[in-house]
């Protein structure tokens, strides 16, 4: 693979301006740090650790309170659970919050593999082969990316019926899959172009079929986009609130953001067990993000525009 | 076919093209189903008066639009819209980018890398968590927001923020901005990163403060990225909807409704298709507008190599 690496062992991404420089390994600036005294660095690193602190402060409070008995919540809200009351998380557990974290975890899962599949056989053939009409084809993908579906939930709701996916699981995957699909392709396609085809080449050549050459080569290869488009799509379907809304009405099939909505509603007051629910929801993707940062930048910077 | 030469004729060229174009089938079908078709329907549809309950359709022109254009409310929801994307390009992009070269200048690597991941947290909760958090955190009694404004002295300033129309839209808005300000903060940052550290040299060699060197390197050394946020931020408060829903479900009485939560109530409680569609047209059009900007920005490039 000598062909794709450059000298840090990564992927080379052909890119119009001065080199990119890895967020999180440059060693540059310290000379222009220099520069600044002591007591306004020391201000700085106050007022942004106190940011820090004001933006993370809500989602602990939040987890905190999901132990806490109702009356506590109210007269206490600032001090830590007196007595944790673990069960108002089996409690929000068992009202709801599996049903809908299973019906998120299948809808987020079909759509992700669906998109990324479906996305990365488009650029493959968009960017190698020789195919009718290509440009206008391409067009038609990236001018996707300027539609926003959500203005058309009218004939949106028309169409799921007609087709007789609608209050169904189909609809969300159907639909999480379509309109990621011109951003995914987007996404793999500017990290093919910016790939050496000749190991295709090769390999085509020496008689693999284009089936056993996107699996064996062009996939391997473009692993690092692959799974950048995938947290990417995770986070939204995961997250994803106006159609599951509006086109599922099953209690059964709701996915998380609208369950735990609904869930809020039918608990009423008993805030506690609402909050051990939403932190039960919250904690997947923040565990994702947080392991997973380096994918989602390098896929949210290209996606942003280089 | 035959081949001539070793070359393959027209035919059989003809066939392998049409089965290359099979990789690109599925997305280009389902793309044009399921987003171009029903953007195009909408408008169709915006000129019809029609309902869930009652068959058949009627064509009325351009009534629906001289009905929002006459709707208290539309205009309402058209103002919150503009609320919301003023504030966040104040905070998303002006307030971010401040941050994100506070961040590189003053604070070192790790450290900086550490809060600047701390910020982009509450991005990946959902709306629907943050939404009925924060719900709770602007509550008359209890929230946090009141205990807080108490705790320093203004007690003046405490009330039931989501409850009363003329702070309800303020309330979602704060909410939004908080969850979203470290996620353009990160994206700013590597902008900030690949300005060549020569131009701060040579500003500070040649005299110039902090603060100047703020506005005449870094400013314009990330215009692209800041363009194309601008953008994208403008383009996001016109199709805000979760946050509102969540939160006041458009109330109280309309006061903060958008133009996304009139269209849904228009539709779905209102049962008025058309209208809704309308309202959606009008959406459409005013994101179309900042989508194509974007295209012409960033994809340029992209469609060209």
């Amino acid at each position: 693979m000598t062909l794709t690496m450059n000298p840090k062992g990564r992927p080379s991404a052909a890119r119009a301006l001065p080199p990119a420089r890895d967020p999180w390994r440059r060693t540059g600036g310290a000379a222009v740090r220099g520069r600044t005294g002591v007591l306004p660095r020391v201000l700085a690193y106050c007022g942004l650790a106190a940011l820090a602190v004001a933006v993370l402060y809500p989602l602990c409070w939040m987890a905190l309170s999901g132990l806490k008995s109702n009356g506590e919540l109210f007269t206490a809200p600032w001090s830590l659970p007196a007595h944790p009351r673990w069960d108002n998380y089996a409690d929000a557990w068992n009202q709801g919050t599996l049903r809908y974290l299973l019906n998120s975890a299948l809808v987020t899962s079909a759509s992700v593999l669906a998109v990324v599949l479906i996305s990365a056989w488009a650029a493959y053939g968009l960017t190698r082969l020789d195919i009718p009409l290509a440009r206008p084809a391409l067009l038609l993908v990236l001018g996707g990316m300027m539609l926003s579906p959500t203005v058309a939930l009218v004939p949106l709701a028309q169409l799921l019926q007609a087709l007789h996916i609608y209050d169904t699981y189909w609809a969300l995957i159907v639909l999480y899959t379509a309109f990621k699909v011109p951003f995914t392709t987007f996404l793999i396609r500017a990290y093919l172009l910016s790939l050496p085809s000749e190991v295709e080449e090769a390999a085509h050549l020496d008689g693999a079929s284009r089936w056993q050459t996107f699996w064996q080569v062009v996939v391997p290869m473009s692993r690092p986009i692959l799974v950048s488009a995938a947290m990417l799509q995770t986070l939204f379907c995961w997250n994803e609130y106006a159609f599951a809304l509006v086109f599922v009405t099953d209690d059964r099939l709701k996915t998380l953001p609208v369950g735990l909505a609904d869930m809020a509603g039918r608990l009423n007051s008993d805030w506690p067990i609402l909050f051990a629910g939403l932190t039960i929801a919250a904690l997947p993707m923040i565990i994702v993000f947080l392991l997973g940062q380096r994918h989602f930048i390098r896929g949210l910077a290209e996606g942003v525009g280089k | 076919m035959t081949t001539l030469h070793g070359v393959p004729t027209a035919g059989s060229r003809t066939a392998r093209r049409v089965r290359h174009a099979l990789w690109a089938a599925p997305a280009l079908a389902l793309i044009t189903v399921f987003v171009y078709y029903p953007v195009v329907e909408n408008v169709r549809l915006s000129l019809l008066k029609f309902s869930v309950f009652q068959p058949g359709t009627r064509y009325v022109g351009l009534d629906n639009y001289r009905q929002a254009f006459s709707d208290p409310v539309f205009w309402k929801a058209l103002v919150n819209n503009l609320l919301f994307a003023v504030t966040s390009v104040t905070v998303q992009v002006g307030a971010a980018l401040v941050l994100a070269a506070l961040l590189e200048e003053l604070v070192g690597r790790r450290l900086g890398g550490l809060l600047r991941t701390l910020y982009v947290v509450p991005a990946a909760v959902s709306m629907t968590v943050a939404g009925l958090l924060f719900q709770f955190l602007y509550q008359r009694d209890a929230g946090l927001v009141n205990s807080l404004l108490g705790g320093v002295g203004l007690d003046s300033w405490q009330r039931d923020w989501l409850g009363q129309p003329d702070t309800a839209i303020w309330g979602v808005i704060g909410m939004s901005q908080w969850q979203s300000f470290g996620y353009t903060t990160m994206l700013l940052t590597v902008a900030v990163q690949r300005i060549p550290r020569e131009l701060y040299e040579a500003a500070y060699v040649d005299g110039a403060g902090r603060v100047r060197t703020f506005f005449t390197v870094t400013v314009p050394m990330v215009r692209q990225m800041t363009t194309l946020l601008v953008i994208l931020t403008v383009s996001g408060a016109f199709l805000v909807f979760n946050e509102v829903m969540v939160m006041t479900g458009g109330g109280p009485s309309n006061s903060s409704q958008v133009l996304g939560t009139w269209l849904y109530a228009s539709a779905f409680t209102g049962d008025d298709m058309g209208y809704a569609a309308a309202i959606g047209t009008v959406m459409f059009v005013l994101t179309f507008a900042a989508g194509a900007a974007q295209l012409y920005y960033s994809r340029r490039k992209a469609v060209e190599a």
